[in-house]
């Protein structure tokens, strides 16, 4: 049976591993390939590398670290961050990682997805999406730039909208996250992820929001993702990895121990 | 560790990834070279035929991944080769007779390397989500490549085409329907999940891998 997957997300600045409460205030949390190693010892799944200054301040990461973290961990790992054409895209494949996430540049020029798709394959192509629930209208939409508070900007995207262009598109795999609840710990989106695990046929990845070991449950049993990416609890120790595992398995959970 | 060092202390016990130009090459270089492997990344003819082992590595679609073989005329080489040949993901797909991954390039189907006689088709997820993205759950037969490994070990999958079950089944696994995660006939053989993305079980799968054709070089 295929297991949900327990996705560490590292965002990147500066090359350290970094995390802020809504995306702001970021302090230092450690290195990134001793961070990315440990996670990988204890049994995440997978990893994600933000670099959250890239699209903001229309830079491009530097990548040696990829080789870095390629050379040293047996998982698969994602790398995102200002990737707005297919020969950057192919730079952080052959540096290792196994695939691209794709955020702000694709709603700039949707079209970038459909290229990725054509060069690469769909199975590589992530799309990241910033979600957050507008109470003035009672619906949800889409944020770009949330690197960068002053660059943050709404677009004009329904969150539902995108999550179909996007696959019709060409992407391989969505990460949903819920702006107005990361880094608060109090629980996904289940509401919003399950909106969008209806109208969503590739694997869909929830973000923001994790603090108790049940709100991974809740995530895999309620909204039926395929995995749950977590940052400042796994950072600041609040959840071990494989305690988690072992808590899951325990509930019938499908889990690689 | 670079590609030039040898660190085994045969250097004939020589491991070739075949320079497909594909995107995962380091990747799987780097999983050889965790395992102090004496491994290289070349398309010459004499590297590779000198090898003890060779992998074909792929990702990407099948038109594709034919279509750089061809230019580098690495076709016939690859069907004239004795010693132990191992595909991963795309690469064992590409031992297949033909695969129906079109790729938006033509309605034809892809006519593959002919190795191991079976077709490549869509993977019927019978309603979950694709590509089969993640890690599941392997139930292995006697072939060498999976020595020490369980039934039921989780490896890293990700893919929308398959193998189907056949009698060149040598693992199988399921996601919606069952099919094969490894094929082979002879010395040509090839896993669809990636053992260099897939922790210990991985690794160990990689190390059987070493173990194999070692005494080749007399049957040259």
């Amino acid at each position: 049976m295929l297991a949900k997957r327990i996705v560490p997300c590292l965002d990147v600045r500066e090359g350290k591993v970094v995390k802020g409460v809504q995306f702001r205030n970021h302090e230092i949390v450690g290195d990134i390939v001793p961070l990315a190693a440990r996670y990988a010892d204890e049994g995440a799944d997978e990893l994600v590398f933000y670099d959250i200054t890239a699209s903001a301040h229309d830079r491009v990461i530097d990548k040696s670290w990829v080789s870095r973290v390629a050379e040293q961990i047996d998982i698969p790992f994602c790398v995102a961050g200002g990737i707005k054409t297919i020969e950057q895209a192919r730079e952080k494949l052959a540096f290792g990682a196994d695939k691209i996430s794709i955020n702000s540049p694709a709603l700039t020029d949707p079209s970038l997805i459909s290229r990725l798709q054509d060069e690469f394959g769909r199975q590589c192509i992530v799309i990241g999406i910033d979600s957050y629930y507008d109470a003035e209208t009672d619906s949800y939409k889409v944020k770009q730039f949330t690197g960068d508070e002053a660059a943050t900007k709404d677009t004009q995207w329904y969150t539902q909208d995108w999550v179909e262009e996007v696959q019709k598109r060409g992407c391989g795999e969505i990460v949903l996250n819920v702006m107005n609840q990361d880094g608060v710990r109090g629980g996904y989106d289940i509401k919003q992820l399950s909106m969008v695990r209806a109208i969503c046929d590739v694997p869909l990845i929830a973000s923001g929001g994790a603090g108790t070991m049940e709100h991974f449950k809740d995530v895999f049993e309620l909204a039926k993702v395929d995995a749950a990416l977590a940052a400042s609890v796994f950072h600041k120790g609040i959840i071990d990895i494989g305690e988690l595992k072992q808590y899951l398995h325990a509930n019938h959970i499908a889990i690689r121990l | 560790m670079t590609q030039q060092s040898v660190s085994s202390s045969n250097t004939s016990d020589l491991t070739v990834i075949i320079d497909t130009g594909c995107a995962n090459l380091s990747s799987v270089r780097f999983a050889f070279e965790r395992l102090n492997a004496n491994v290289v990344v070349s398309a010459d003819f004499d590297v590779i035929r000198s090898a003890a082992r060779v992998v074909l590595p792929g990702v990407g679609t099948a038109g594709a991944a034919m279509d750089a073989l061809k230019q580098k005329n690495l076709i016939e080489l690859i069907k004239s080769l004795t010693q132990p040949v191992m595909g991963v993901c795309l690469g064992m797909q590409m031992l297949a007779s033909l695969s129906n991954e079109h790729g938006g390039r033509s309605e034809q189907d892809i006519s593959c390397l002919g190795l191991v006689p079976t077709d490549i088709g869509e993977l019927d997820s019978k309603g979950l989500p694709l590509p089969h993205m993640g890690w599941n759950q392997i139930n292995v037969g006697n072939h060498p490549l999976f020595t020490g490994i369980e039934n039921g070990s989780y490896v890293y999958f990700v893919h929308s085409y398959r193998a189907p079950i056949s009698e060149y089944t040598l693992a199988s696994s399921t996601y919606g329907e069952s099919f094969s995660a490894a094929i082979g006939k002879d010395n040509f053989f090839g896993v669809q999940f990636h053992p260099e993305k897939s922790a210990k079980v991985g690794a160990q799968i990689l190390q059987n891998f070493l173990q194999m054709g070692l005494n080749m070089e007399t049957s040259q």
